[in-house]
């Protein structure tokens, strides 16, 4: 029996590690042979392991000692207070540094500049004496140009741990209430705060400029009020990327991300519950509906962009055949009144479409592959909630003789509430920004009458180079996003328990 | 003689109907109270859909199979005439008599390279921010709970300009240093969201339990916490990773050389050339979707449970 146990607790592990190797060893023995072919090599491998492993060593070292800092400052206590006078000192000394080393990082990526001034000489200090202490390793051959930068950092470090012992050991611990957690919310905080709130400010900074190609993005841009309104007006009035103007391109914005969020709840609703009862290939046809969902975005994209080639794509083969077979009809029942008419009428007008130049089928194949790339989505969703929901409830409606309609509307969507709303709310701000199936299989073409607002703005950032305009076109965006919520939020006081 | 294979034959063919019967009434099991006539609708309406999620993507599988010369066709087969597979092999190795190679390799160590470590990365942050959102009440909580709500309305298409400035500025386009920064955080907050909506429904009376036994936060962490949420886990890791694996406005900003390309830049390249070569274009697709999709079917049990006990139930 004990034996059993083991091999079946090992047996798993003992499989996988069979398996990789003998895919290891096919892979080599299939893959060797064609060498040459390849352009990916050890060489390519071992370089670009070297380039993240040490970009994410610095990272994690970084925030270690931050993690360090902090700990001191909410769980160690000057044991007298000369030894205050000298934890303070030092712990203000290195804030400080930290600080000028975070106002040098910020400017030079151009969100302010400070000149050449007494002051903003002070604070770029600490990074001018790294620069020269690397310099200094370098000269007196202590290291080489390579590992210059290694070394220092690496004397860094070794400096900033002596500081902490010197603080540890001239302190004794104490308790804190918030400390850890504040220690645990840390590191998470700092990233988002350096990747999305600092982008963020500058993109308010740049939404006040005339950045553009010709003021090579932010190095010659001059920032002002004045560009600000300039932008403002010009996204109002004049073209948001080539030739569209705002309001077109906001409506259109509305209407697919009404006619989107709307056909992805409802489909997904009407799957879930046809999949939500007792069924032997529940799980099969679950596995089969979320492909859409399971295939790479991109390669759908493209895979749906080739369906809508007006003549060897799959839509457009099976138009001509449903016309075909409308036509043979019309020609069977020509003589019957009425019915005759109708199949000619038919026949008439359901055929071939022309998906990339007419500007409304082109914006209805896009609806197409997004709502059935979004749909299983909200099924697999809703499928969850309504699993959550327990059964007794319809069986007491049932006793007291409420109908089906009835059941689903007050026993169903009241209970599938807290799924529905965040889902609807998510829905709806991934739908607005999403625009990777546009520009995949439209591009915004045919005269981008298929553009949305982020697309158009992704083309007005990287296609025309006008980065100041693109800046504030983001705003406005953010600005029509967050009223959504809040009103939604406001009206249906969802996630409000959420946050508690 | 004839009489025994007749006889063969009916009895043969009995167990055909019996087998069929048997396997309708498997198929078609139905609960009480369903009619035959409803249990055989919703079936059918449940073929078309699948039928209607999984023939696009087939039709991917059937292009990549089509011989050069008919490439361009109005058939509708999955196996089509004269089926091969030379295009996946000029994808995976490239065509010597074209004096071509073959790049596959190294858009996937590219992207596999970059989107592990990220996903690796956002999910380590994101479980250990979501304990403390979960268990500890501390001035700015919820202020920071909405916060992080809140950073999820800033469309990425926003942040990418100002991203893409300030990697320039760093001088890392065209590395993968400089993709690492911006897929990053993205997922963080939502993932921290979820997570805290997973580890508020494990009950706290384990942790106290284990911490009058003499275990303290670090090990109630990691031998409590981290093995209950093992599905949240899972999926906040799985949904990172789709994201980034596909994912090709930001990389084609940002990197814009072949050498540094990732998978999604990659296959563009087969249909950007004069010559669009769809074959190879759904080759290379197929044998990059292929283990996504596996991985991605095989945890659908854990999606739908991750999913609605996470974000949804607070």
């Amino acid at each position: 029996m004990e034996n059993e146990n083991k091999v079946r607790r090992y047996l798993p592990s003992v499989l996988w590690i069979v398996v990789l190797i003998a895919v290891y060893f096919t892979l080599n023995s299939l893959i060797a042979p064609f060498t040459d072919g390849i352009t990916l090599n050890g060489k390519i491998v071992t370089e670009s392991t070297k380039q993240l492993g040490g970009f994410l060593f610095g990272i994690i070292g970084g925030l270690m000692l931050i993690e360090i800092y902090f700990y001191q400052i909410f769980f160690r206590k000057p044991k007298n207070d000369a030894t205050n006078i000298i934890i303070r000192a030092l712990q203000f000394i290195l804030a400080a540094l930290l600080l000028m080393v975070v106002i040098s990082f910020l400017e030079s990526t151009d969100l302010f500049r400070m000149g050449d001034n007494i002051v903003g000489n002070f604070l770029r200090s600490p990074v001018t004496m790294f620069g020269d202490f690397q310099s200094m390793l370098v000269n007196t051959k202590i290291a080489t140009k390579d590992s210059a930068q290694l070394t220092s950092s690496g004397i860094m470090v070794l400096a900033l741990l002596a500081i902490f012992a010197v603080i540890h050991i001239s302190s004794v611990s104490r308790n804190h209430n918030y400390g850890l957690a504040y220690l645990l919310i840390l590191p998470a905080f700092l990233g988002v705060l350096f990747l999305i709130i600092y982008p963020f400010l500058f993109e308010i900074k740049l939404a006040f400029s005339n950045a553009s190609l010709g003021t090579q993005a932010t190095k010659n841009a001059a920032y002002g009020l004045q560009y600000g309104w300039e932008n403002l007006k010009t996204l109002f009035t004049g073209s948001v990327a080539k030739d569209a103007k705002f309001l077109d391109v906001f409506w259109r914005t509305v209407i697919w991300t009404v006619i989107n969020v709307t056909f992805h709840v409802s489909g997904g609703m009407g799957l879930a519950i046809l999949l939500n009862r007792p069924m032997k290939v529940q799980g099969l046809y679950r596995t089969l509906l979320v492909f859409p969902w399971a295939i790479p975005t991109t390669i759908a994209a493209m895979a749906l962009r080739n369906e809508f080639d007006s003549r060897y794509g799959l839509f457009n083969i099976l138009l001509t055949d449903l016309n075909t077979w409308l036509t043979g009809i019309s020609h069977g029942t020509a003589n019957i009144v009425g019915i005759g008419n109708l199949f000619t009428w038919l026949a008439a007008h359901i055929g071939p479409v022309s998906w990339k130049q007419d500007p409304f089928w082109a914006f209805v194949s896009i609806l197409i592959s997004n709502i059935w790339l979004g749909i299983p989505f909200m099924a697999v969703i809703i499928l969850g909630g309504l699993q959550s929901i327990s059964q007794e409830y319809y069986e007491a409606a049932e006793i007291d003789g409420a109908s089906k309609f009835q059941q689903f509307r007050n026993i169903t969507i009241p209970l599938l509430r807290p799924v529905l709303t965040p889902a609807i709310i998510l829905g709806v701000v991934w739908t607005f920004n999403k625009f990777d199936v546009i520009y995949l299989i439209t591009q915004g073409g045919p005269q981008e009458k298929t553009d949305i607002l982020v697309s158009s703005m992704y083309k007005a950032a990287f296609q025309f180079y006008r980065y100041g305009f693109t800046a504030m076109f983001a705003l406005v965006i953010f600005i029509i996003l967050f009223l959504f919520t809040l009103i939604y939020l406001r009206i249906s006081g969802g996630l409000k328990s959420a946050a508690e | 003689m004839s009489t025994t294979t007749d006889a063969a034959n009916k009895v043969s063919s009995a167990k055909q109907a019996n087998v069929v019967a048997h396997f309708i009434r498997w198929f078609f099991y139905r609960a009480r109270g369903d009619s035959p006539f409803k249990t055989i609708l919703i079936h059918a309406t449940l073929i078309v859909a699948c039928i209607i999620a999984v023939y696009p993507v087939l039709r991917v599988v059937t292009i990549s199979l089509r011989p050069n010369d008919t490439l361009l066709t109005t058939d509708l087969r999955i196996i089509p005439e004269n089926a091969t597979l030379d295009n996946y092999k000029e994808v995976l190795f490239g065509n010597p008599e074209r004096n071509r190679k073959s790049d596959f390799f190294l858009w996937l160590w590219n992207s596999l390279s970059i989107v592990s470590i990220t996903s690796v990365l956002s999910v380590i942050l994101a479980a250990i921010s979501a304990y403390a959102f979960s268990r500890f009440k501390f001035p700015g909580r919820s202020a920071g709970l909405i916060f992080l709500l809140t950073t999820q309305m800033i469309p990425a298409g926003m942040l990418l300009l100002p991203l893409f400035i300030m990697i320039a500025k760093l001088k890392m386009i065209n590395t993968p240093l400089g993709l690492l920064i911006a897929y990053a955080v993205t997922a963080v907050p939502l993932t921290i969201w979820t997570l805290k909506g997973y580890y508020d429904t494990i009950p706290v009376d384990l942790e106290e339990a284990a911490m009058i036994d003499g275990a303290n936060r670090f090990t109630v962490f990691t031998n409590i916490i981290l093995p209950l949420s093992t599905p949240a886990l899972a999926i906040a890791f799985l949904f990172s990773f789709m994201g980034g694996w596909s994912e090709y406005l930001v990389a084609r900003v940002i990197l814009q050389k072949n050498e540094a390309f990732t998978w999604p830049l990659g296959i563009f390249t087969y249909a950007q050339q004069f010559t669009v070569s769809w074959g190879q274009f759904s080759a290379a697709s197929v044998m990059i979707a292929i283990p996504v999709m596996i991985l991605f079917l095989y945890s659908s049990k854990w999606l739908i449970s991750g999913l609605t006990l996470g974000s949804v139930k607070g």
